[in-house]
């Protein structure tokens, strides 16, 4: 259990990350803010030797500290941590996890979240780690302070802590009726303990206050508008910025004429290198000033969506013919291409995947303040959105020359990221603006900023052979994702001769984080896949799923879900005599032009993909025990709906998502009807947030199943505007029904990103079953509006 | 520059603006009305709906000029001002439902939603789902929030 331990690294775009800058103790902090009470610090290296007793300020503290929780006088109980919400909730799910191991209200937590001046140094609010790292730390820290406070009380009463109990933010002596309050035995003390190990945690089954539904914390405040979210902050003598933007990517300055913005009062240019902004007392002023700067780019020459996928495939657009360095496989069983010869049924076929946008509504938006008469040298404050406060601190500290102790970054809970806000360049255009003006500057980027200066979700191709036996067994699987990344690359199926490997590439637009990063990419491939070849082997896709997967809790999720949905076999109408199915099929033309492929059901040429579509999707409650003996089957259903499955893991999480779907017959336009998820990530903390976030994540993840996806050429982003960039909205929501598989057994997993893998398959897989046309291109349908 | 006067949840509040300054940044920059949000600047997301006259209005198209003079409620008016701190049906609704992840299209949607109750008290799901289309929450909670509108509509108090 280390704050720091080895995270996946996520791609990150700019901003150096550097684990071993010190951590800035903040003990005036404290002082100031606490003056007494039991504060106790979590190391996360079990070599500290507890310390209790002393004075806050009085001797040397651990540099290294993940986590601080007090408790006061008055029962308060304050948390610090680096994390941050933005919207995943974990302000909730770890104040009840706090609550739980110390026996105290949820109410009477207050956490205090990604302040650098404040809580302890953390990498960043991704991946998933929060709930299986930064869950136990905090819980570690409130046992031990649940221990000091019954061992306070066993030493003030002269009995021994095995007979105290502590509840509801009491240590009961039930012996001799009497009890404490916590805030009573720490009044008037300045008690501090640094604590490290293993010790024993609440088990699940145990869990009174986490494992319940718990609405979002401090939810008046958003129904009110209260809420101070980073583009809401004001201070005094605030000034507005505005950026005078490239024509293009990789642009340089040519020239600069600020001659008619020069004479508007309160307008000041500021000029440095490629960067122009503009500040102003007001926003309509400083955003009128930015056009009126008349400012001439030089702009390369770029690539398009028309040559994206050639040029991913070949690992970027290099002039030369020079291959990448190939990495290797990052998975090699058996003998691939044996396994491919010998199997009965083969399928060979290209994904591709386009850059989409986080989107998130609030943009990247900053206040910066500077501080230039601290007599230790100038100060610099920002307040900022972003996933990892640290991570902009120093790059803002990189920026300006400052040592990172000169800079304190505060991350307000943010109108949501998405995986979009780990860098902070919003915040240094901000601090930029602020230091020439000498005043505080605000800078909100505009919509049309966010499709265009932040980083994409990466573009991908995705290729994948595979074999299997005439039974229905997987015995080839190999699977190359070019650019996309690796994130949920191998697969969870029973194949004995793999080859899984991920291409890198130089990719031609800025590209890093997204919820999920390549897991939904790599998902929507392989669970296209697996269903095209359940299909070839006249198999219902669940059961083909099920004969090729032994883990079991893919297993239960998969069942669950299918239960839930009301799955009926589906069995394909292949014809009688057609054993052929061999398995090369037609490359796919990458051309960048998003196109729906048509592969007609019953073409046998060679070099045609012969995937064969079902026929067979009952409604639920009509009979469908069709058995799966091959024999052709047609049902009666509703022409122009499908069901699809798909299942996926990554992140200790396993999803399976049942999604019914509808084709208008006169538009031609597809519809998700419903959708059923389940999801198990081991114990659940929060029932009520969980279900949000897999519902929320349906949602979020079928814009990128549908529609999302950026156009551009020549170094403009073609379609920068909601109006052009088509998102999900309420009509496009499904009926969604979430099951819950809580397993108080294992440990909680992170649960805000891979509740958007499984949608985009499972449409495109009753897309096929509703068409009889498997479509291997994300978005499904680009141009529907 | 002009000096306007606006009558925003039944306050006269004076302010010092460019006319064609939308009355979104006017209400969020010049008066600490911060509840309305900025998300997109052309009219498509609906974080900065409030009620001019009770209509619905996408406060970023409009400039505070055009604004003088009409009655504006914003997400700060919705709240009693009578210590009670009572919440208006619909708010009290998106708590109950827990209709929200990171709450940042939260007012507009609630702006947008008390419209739709006070002209049409109980709307069918297809009514709900065209009044709101225009509103962007990207954190995916629509479902959540067609049950919180639905919730209201069922709480037998106005909008």
């Amino acid at each position: 259990m280390t704050a720091r331990n080895a995270f996946e690294v996520e791609m990150i775009d700019g901003g150096a990350f550097d684990p071993d800058a010190p951590l800035q103790f903040p003990r005036r902090d404290f002082l100031k803010l606490f003056g007494s009470g039991l504060l106790i610090g979590l190391a996360p290296a079990p070599v500290l030797a507890q310390e209790a007793g002393r004075r806050f300020g009085e001797h040397e503290l651990p540099k290294d500290i993940g986590a601080w929780l007090h408790i006061g006088a008055d029962n308060r109980v304050t948390v610090f941590t680096g994390k941050v919400e933005v919207g995943q909730n974990i302000r909730t799910s770890l104040a009840q996890q706090v609550a739980e191991e110390l026996r105290v209200p949820f109410n009477s937590i207050t956490m205090v979240m990604g302040d650098t001046a404040r809580t302890p140094w953390d990498m960043g609010t991704f991946g998933s780690r929060t709930t299986p790292t930064m869950g136990p730390e905090l819980r570690t820290m409130a046992v031990a302070a649940r221990e000091t406070l019954v061992q306070m009380a066993a030493d003030q009463w002269h009995t021994s802590p095995a007979a105290l109990h502590a509840a509801d933010a009491k240590v009961t002596d039930s012996a001799a009726s009497r009890s404490a309050t916590y805030g009573e035995l720490t009044a008037g003390k300045e008690i501090l303990k640094v604590v490290s190990g293993d010790p024993a945690l609440t088990a699940a089954t145990q869990w009174k206050v986490a494992g319940a539904p718990v609405p979002k914390a401090d939810i008046r405040n958003f129904v009110t508008g209260r809420h101070t979210f980073p583009s809401d902050v004001a201070r005094p003598g605030l000034l507005h910025g505005a950026i005078v933007r490239p024509a293009g990517f990789h642009a340089t300055l040519q020239s600069l004429d600020a001659s008619a913005v020069q004479k508007i009062p309160g307008v000041q240019i500021v000029h440095d290198g490629d960067f122009v902004g503009v500040v102003a007392p007001d926003y309509v002023t400083a955003h009128s000033a930015a056009d009126a700067v008349k400012a001439n780019w030089n702009v390369p020459q770029q690539p398009s969506n028309a040559e994206l996928f050639a040029i991913l495939k070949k690992g970027g657009n290099h002039e030369s013919d020079n291959e990448p360095p190939d990495r290797g496989p990052e998975h090699r069983t058996g003998n691939i291409d044996q396994a491919l010869a010998q199997a009965a049924i083969k399928l060979d076929q290209e994904y591709t995947v386009q850059y989409i946008q986080h989107a998130p509504l609030e943009p990247r938006a900053a206040v910066a303040e500077w501080d230039g008469l601290n007599p230790t040298g100038p100060r610099l404050t920002v307040w900022t959105g972003t996933q990892r406060p640290f991570a902009v601190r120093d790059q803002l500290a990189e920026a300006f020359n400052l040592k990172p102790e000169q800079v304190r970054v505060i991350q307000p809970d943010m109108g949501s990221g998405y995986g979009g806000k780990h860098t902070g360049e919003a915040a240094v255009e901000a601090a930029r603006l602020a230091k020439a003006a000498g005043k505080p500057v605000k800078l909100l980027w505009t919509r049309r900023d966010e499709f265009t200066w932040a980083y994409f979700r990466p573009a991908g191709v995705i290729g994948i052979r595979a074999g299997i036996t005439r039974g229905g067994k997987l015995t080839a699987w190999e699977h190359h994702n070019y650019n996309s990344g690796g994130a949920a690359l191998g697969t969870p199926y029973d194949v004995p001769n793999q080859l899984v490997q991920y291409h890198p590439a130089d990719s031609p637009l800025r590209q890093g984080s997204y919820r999920s990063l390549a897991a939904a990419a790599n998902n929507f491939a392989r669970e296209s896949h697996i269903d095209a070849l359940a299909h070839a082997a006249k198999m219902d896709p669940l059961e083909f799923r099920l004969r090729n997967l032994s883990n079991p809790r893919m297993r239960a999720v998969l069942q669950a879900a299918a239960e839930k949905f009301h799955w009926v076999p589906q069995v394909s109408s292949l014809r009688p005599g057609n054993g052929g199915i061999s398995g090369d099929s037609e490359n796919s033309e990458n051309d960048g032009v998003p196109q729906v492929s048509s592969l007609r059901p019953g073409t046998n040429g060679s070099g045609e993909n012969n995937w064969v579509p079902p026929v067979s999707s009952l409604r639920p409650g009509t009979n469908g025990s069709g058995g799966n003996d091959g024999v052709s089957q047609v049902s009666s259903l509703r022409p122009g709906t499908g069901y699809g499955i798909a299942c996926g893991t990554d992140k200790g999480g396993y999803v399976a998502t049942c999604a019914e779907i509808s084709i208008d017959p006169a538009t031609k336009k597809m519809h998700v009807v419903r959708v059923t998820q389940a999801w198990e990530s081991g114990a659940v903390i929060n029932p009520e947030g969980l279900r949000n976030q897999q519902a929320g994540a349906i949602v979020q993840g079928l814009g990128g199943a549908l529609f999302e996806q950026i156009l551009f050429a020549d170094g403009k982003i073609l379609n920068p505007l909601f109006s052009q960039y088509r998102v999900p909205r309420f009509k496009d929501a499904p009926q969604i029904e979430v099951v819950l598989v809580d397993r108080k057994d294992l440990p909680s997993a992170g649960a805000g990103e891979i509740g958007l893998i499984g949608i985009a398959p499972a449409v495109a897989n009753a897309y096929a079953a509703a068409t009889g046309t498997r479509l291997h291109q994300l978005p499904l349908a680009p141009n529907q509006s | 520059m002009s000096h306007y006067v606006l009558n925003v949840n039944g306050a006269q509040l004076g302010v010092d603006a460019p006319g064609e300054e939308p009355l979104l940044f006017v209400l969020r920059n010049h008066l600490n009305l911060t509840g309305t949000k900025y998300g997109c600047g052309e009219g498509q997301c609906g974080a900065c709906t409030v009620l001019l006259d009770g209509r619905p209005t996408r406060s970023c198209l409009v400039p505070v000029s055009t604004a003088a003079g009409a009655k504006i409620e914003t997400i700060e008016g919705l709240e009693r001002n009578d210590r009670s701190g009572k919440l208006t049906p619909v708010q009290q609704a998106f708590m109950d439902e827990d209709a929200l992840q990171c709450g940042y299209c939260t007012s507009g949607m609630i702006m947008n939603a008390t419209a739709l109750l006070r002209r049409t008290p109980h709307p069918t799901d297809e009514q709900i789902l065209t009044a709101m289309n225009g509103n962007i929450c990207r954190c995916g909670t629509y479902p959540r929030i067609v049950a919180a509108i639905r919730r209201a509509a069922q709480s037998g108090e106005a909008a």
